[in-house]
């Protein structure tokens, strides 16, 4: 499996994404490679269809897809946790469940 | 802005349209609608506000609404309401300049400042996201004039977003 994880330094965020993705792949017995792709302008948010930072990639799917239209853009994405409070990072359960329905 | 320096005074309008600044002891708490660590302390803060009545608390959005719409004055103003009214004022900083004379670099990124208005904490609330403890430390000491123990820390967030 392709995983990608897409970042933008404007948000702090993906070093903490980087290492519940790492610790979640080990966990579910992935041994892929994550792939850091930096973006860097609203040109290329907009090629990379880059809602946010993080975005993780898996098989060049988006593993949270937003509503059609989102905008793409140099943003920090919101996720919601599970117990529903606003959060600069996915759950990492939810990062588990988008590797299951990937692999 | 150092610890101890006295920090600029302002006047920013709020989103009942009235110009509010510093006034005694003062938490200058930049912040936006879009960032999902502003938003994740939201609630920490309004709290705070309301746990420290005595304190003159001011949420600042700095942030260039053309890139990002959802930090227009209009969209500040909408944000308020919809959620009942705020214990603090929310002020725009429309030009930066505010921003830019504090140095914000983040949104949170907090500015404790006491009656001299001499800065006294900056940085962020706590280290833990759902948590503003380190903010509530600075507060207790130089409420009772003091200097807190722990005067500075690196502000965690969404960079500031500054106008192109």
């Amino acid at each position: 499996m392709r995983v990608e994880l897409l970042w933008w330094e404007g948000c702090p965020s993906h070093p903490e994404t980087l290492a519940d993705l790492e610790r979640v792949l080990r966990e579910e017995g992935l041994d892929d490679d994550v792939e850091l792709i930096e973006v860097e302008s609203d040109e290329q948010a907009r090629r990379e269809h880059f809602p946010g930072s993080p975005t993780i990639r898996l098989d060049g799917d988006d593993a949270f897809p937003g509503e059609p239209g989102e905008p793409f853009s140099l943003t920090c994405r919101i996720y919601r946790l599970r117990d529903g409070r606003v959060s600069p990072t996915p759950d990492p359960e939810d990062i588990r469940d988008a590797l299951r329905r990937a692999a | 802005m150092n610890i101890g320096d006295q920090a600029p005074a302002f006047a920013l309008p709020d989103t009942d349209g009235v110009e509010r600044g510093p006034e005694g002891v003062t938490v200058v708490a930049f912040t936006c609608n879009h960032c999902p660590y502003a938003l994740g302390w939201h609630e920490g803060l309004l709290q705070v506000a309301r746990d420290y009545p005595q304190v003159t608390f001011l949420a600042v959005n700095p942030n260039d609404a053309e890139r990002y719409p959802a930090d227009s004055f209009e969209a500040m103003k909408e944000r308020v309401e919809a959620e009942g009214g705020w214990p603090h004022p929310y002020l725009r900083d429309e030009t930066q300049e505010v921003a830019r004379a504090y140095g914000a670099k983040t949104t949170p990124d907090l500015f404790v400042l006491d009656a001299d208005r001499r800065l006294r904490y900056r940085g962020a609330p706590d280290s833990d996201r759902r948590e503003t403890g380190w903010l509530r430390d600075a507060l207790d000491a130089v409420v009772e004039g003091e200097k807190p123990q722990r005067a500075e820390t690196e502000p965690v967030g969404c960079s500031v977003k500054w106008r192109q």
